[in-house]
Parts: structure tokens; sequence; C-alpha cells
């Protein structure tokens, strides 16, 4: 990695850092447990990752791919089982009609 | 136009729509579209992924999704609305282990290559499996600790921390020596194995009423770890929505704490209740309660106006939300004002007591935050707790010797009534004894909380 990309990326993650301080300082404490459900299955992004580790042609390098698909099928349960729980929840909260 | 300029436009598009998609969370009405937006920017940054050129091999990985969206499906439709804290240590875990199976695979795919190891991408594969690891072993201590398979209290031993400080200080040894020499593979699998090892004893000494903070805290650090995994990868999107995940988590460690009047440190280094479970017994016998049956209480709720409801992790465990909104429509037909004060602890988790009353058809208009409420004790006719202990003990507020001496507390005591519905005269969860039972206005309703509600609602209709 140059010097140059890795400032780029370090703005990236300073400037992200605070749009988050920014977007949950705001949230009430009603929908805690749902943002947090929510934001776990975001962390599951690294299903990109694992994808990106399982995908190419495994060569000389078996290991490298059965750990990305191990890192895969995890990934996915972090992010399907946390958005439908997510979703779960959200849809419990209602209003008095 | 060039292949990778359409996968990273695809990728900025996915961000936008995952910063957009947190910001509607944040709303009670938009909250819902929100969590599926976020889900759709989760699909494309999949989709967009998968064309990428270097990726041949399409049925493992489609293999592999289809296996984690059954497992991901199965117990997200299967879990109990009061085990959702154990639900998203689980699920924390399992993200925390993905990072650290992905840094591992880049770093056997890399360590060989005649280039070697890049020193960042080496720091960042290192960050990776270290706070991979103990996200993943952490959040497994702590669902046992919350589903009961472990003590829930604080374990501590002596030398802990030192212990604790040296391991550390062999780890950082290690990431060094991997650093130096990238081919050596016993140098990153003793990094492995020590965080592995140090989430375990990280979380083992923090108990009790410290729980909701670290459940916070490792929802932020799983969030670290897949920022740490997009240096690893060079790749924007993972270290824009890791960014967000653990700034979300790291503020909601700090309203839990500052909820409870304690410190990160002081919760990290553990201990909370020791000091009270040495010698409770002493107290508690100085404490004398007044027990009231469910035909007064009953008549209690039929002459009041002004009903205040205090719900605690005891309702979740008697599962009587449902009863206690049955409760609540009846006395509103009676014409009977009637609120739930939601204190910020109350529960495993932040906000558990609101999915809760929200899964039991309370409308979320009728649950007040602390600090609205505290001041409409005094105009509180009966105060009815349930389940709830620490969160409305006085002593926070009067005794400086006390444990959770400064924790904001309810006001519970300056309503005219007081019934708390509880098993029995056992401590809670803080294992701190509470002299509100013993006051003049309290009465206690002793039983399972759903049962005796459930004969109190029928008192009532019966009157």
């Amino acid at each position: 990695m140059t010097a140059e990309t890795l400032i780029i990326l370090l703005y990236v993650l300073v400037l992200s850092t605070f749009v988050g301080f920014e977007l949950i300082s705001k949230v009430p404490p009603t929908l805690h447990t749902p943002l947090m459900s929510g934001s776990n299955a975001i962390s599951g992004i690294t299903i990109v990752g694992a994808i990106l580790a399982s995908g190419p042609d495994p060569g000389a390098f078996p290991i490298a791919k059965i750990l990305g698909l191990i890192a895969l099928i995890l990934a996915t349960v972090n992010v399907v089982g946390g958005y439908l729980v997510s979703d779960r929840m959200l849809k419990m909260f209602k209003k008095k009609k | 136009m060039d292949k990778n300029i359409v996968i990273q436009l695809t990728y900025l598009l996915s961000s936008i729509l995952f910063i957009v998609g947190i910001k509607m969370m944040g709303k009670t009405a938009t909250a819902r579209n929100g969590n599926a937006l976020s889900a759709v920017a989760m699909l494309i940054a999949v989709g967009i992924t998968l064309v990428n050129q270097s990726i041949l091999s399409y049925t493992e990985i489609f293999v592999g999704i289809l296996i984690g969206s059954a497992i991901g499906a199965y117990f997200a439709q299967k879990v109990e609305m009061t085990q959702m804290p154990e639900m998203v240590a689980i699920f924390n875990g399992v993200g925390g282990a993905a990072s650290t199976f992905v840094a591992i695979s880049e770093y056997a795919r890399v360590h060989q290559s005649p280039e070697s190891l890049d020193f960042t991408i080496g720091i960042s594969l290192l960050i990776s499996v270290l706070i991979g690891s103990v996200t993943f072993t952490g959040s497994y201590i702590a669902f046992a600790k919350l589903k009961g398979i472990m003590k829930g209290g604080s374990i501590t031993f002596k030398g802990q921390h030192q212990v604790n400080a040296i391991l550390f200080l062999i780890m950082i040894l290690a990431c060094i020596m991997t650093l130096i020499d990238p081919q050596n593979e016993l140098f990153i699998y003793t990094v492995l194995f020590l965080s592995l090892l140090l989430g375990v004893l990280t979380v083992i000494p923090i108990g009790g009423a410290d729980m909701p903070v670290v459940i916070s805290l490792l929802n932020s650090y799983s969030g670290i770890a897949a920022a740490a995994t997009g240096f690893v990868l060079g790749n924007q999107v993972l270290i824009i929505t890791g960014a967000l995940v653990g700034s979300s988590g790291i503020i909601l460690t700090q309203i839990m704490c500052k909820a409870m009047n304690r410190s990160l440190v002081s919760v990290l280094l553990g201990g909370f209740g020791q000091t009270a479970t040495s010698g409770p017994s002493a107290s508690s016998s100085d404490i004398v309660v007044k027990e009231v049956g469910v035909e007064e209480t009953a008549m209690i709720f039929d002459s009041a106006s002004n009903v205040i409801i205090v719900p605690g992790y005891g309702m979740a465990v008697a599962q009587a939300q449902h009863i206690v909104r049955e409760l609540m429509e009846l006395l509103e037909k009676k014409n009977i004002n009637v609120k739930f004060a939601i204190h910020p602890v109350a529960g495993r988790m932040p906000g558990h007591m609101n999915v809760l009353l929200a899964e039991a058809n309370v409308p979320y208009d009728k649950l007040v935050e602390m600090e609205q409420i505290n001041d409409e004790f005094s105009n509180c006719d009966v105060c009815l707790i349930i389940g709830a202990n620490d969160v409305v003990n006085p002593a926070a507020k009067t005794n400086p010797s006390s444990p959770i001496y400064g924790m904001p507390v309810l006001n519970v005591e300056k309503s005219r009534t007081v019934i708390v519905s509880k098993r029995s005269m056992a401590a809670g969860y803080a294992g701190i004894e509470n002299e509100l039972f013993g006051a003049d206005n309290c009465l206690m309703l002793f039983g399972d909380a759903k049962s005796t509600l459930t004969t109190v609602v029928t008192e009532i209709k019966n009157m």
C-alpha cells in the first residue's frame, strides 16, 4: 500500500466515524435495541471481504480459500440474521391508533 | 468505462445508502424502511463484489451464502424477544469471527509471496485478527453469562489484571515479530491464540448490571474489526460501514455508562457487586416489608387516577408483558391514566424493555424515559414495579456507601402507593439490598408476576 492510499483511507475512516457519531447520537432510547441489531447486521459487511478471500482460484493456497469460505458463511449468518431480526422488532413498534 | 471504476462507484452508492438507512433508523416512523434500505445497500455491495474479475468460483460462494442465510434466517425467526441480548451477542461473535477468518485467509495468501507483507497491510491485518478474535470469544462469554450457562456475576481471581497485562504484552511482541518475519506462521498464530484468550479473560470479570455496557462495546468492536479488514483489502465500503458501526457502539456504550454513573474503565476492570454480595444477609433482615394480596391490589388500582408502571428484566423472565398490556387497557377503560417509566438500563441491553412492550402491543408513545417522567411520580397514585429492582433503589440517592450510589434512578418512592410485584425478597441483579421495599408506602405483591397480575386483572374486571 502506498502512503497516498493509506492517507486517503485514513480520511475515509475518520470522516465516516464522525458521520456515525452525528447519526447515532440522535437515536431515541426506544430504538436502541433494533439499532444495535441493525448495526450488527451492517458490521457483517465483512461478507465483501469474505467473498474476495474465497473467490480467487485457490492455486497454491487452498488454506486461504477454505478460511475465506468459513468467513463467508459466518458473515452471511450475521448479515441475514441481523437484518431479519431487526425487521421483526421494528414491525412491532406501533403508535396508538 | 473501466470495470474497476464501475465497481468503485457502486461501492460509493452502497455507502450512501448505508448512511441514509442508518439516519432513517433514528426515527420510529421510518426505522423499518431504514433497516430495509441498509439491507439493500448490503445486497448492492455483495452483488458488485461478485462481478470482481478475480473471482472465478461462484459455486462455492453461492453454497456458502445459502448455508449462512438459512442459519441466520432460522435463528432470526425463532428467537424470543426476551432473548434479544443473547441473540445480539451471538451475531456479534459471528461477525467478529468472520473478520478474523478474512484476515487470516489474506495472510495465508500473501505471506509466502515474493513481495511479502506490506507494513500497513500487516498492521491492519493484525488489528483485524486481534479485535475480531476478542469480539468472538468475548461475545460468547457474554452470551453464556446472559443465558445462565455461566455464572452471571463477576468472576475475578488474584492477579487477574497482571495476567491480562502480561498476555497482552506477549501478544504485542508476537505482532511485532509477525511484521519483522511474516514468513514464520508461528507468530501470527500466537497473536490469534492470545487474542482469543484475552477475549475470554476481559469479559469474565464483567458481570451483573454491567452486561448492557459489554454488549454495546462488543458491538462497537465488531465494527472496528470490519474497518480494519477494510484496510487489509483496501476497500472503502468496509472502512465506512465499519466506522459507522464502531461509532454507534461507542455512543451506546457511553449512554449506558452514564445511565449507571460508571466510567468505562471501571466497567472493564469488572468486579461489580462484589462488595455487596459478601454480606447482604445482615441488612436484609433489617427490612420489614408489608405484603399485599391480589384483591387489595385490584382495589387500590380501581381508586387510582394516575398509574405509572415500571418494568424490569423480571417482567421479561415471567413473560408478563402481555398481561401488563391487558392491565393497561383495562385501567384506561376506567379512565385511569397509565404510563410506563423506562430506565435506560432496565433489562439486559439498551432499549430492551421497549422491544418487549412493543411486542405486547403497547403503543410506544406510552413509554416515557426517565428524565421526562421522574417529576411525575409525585402526582402518581399507584406505581407498579414489575421485576425491577436496582433502577428503583433510593439508596442510589441517599446512601453514599452503596455500590450504586450516584446512579440515576426512578423516583418511585414519591408516589402515593408503590406496589412491587416480585417473586421473592432476593436481591437484584447487582446483588444489592433495596430499602424501598421497607418504606411506609410500599406494598409487596409476592409471586410470579404473570399469574398474580392475571388474578389482579380478573379482580378488576369483576368490580
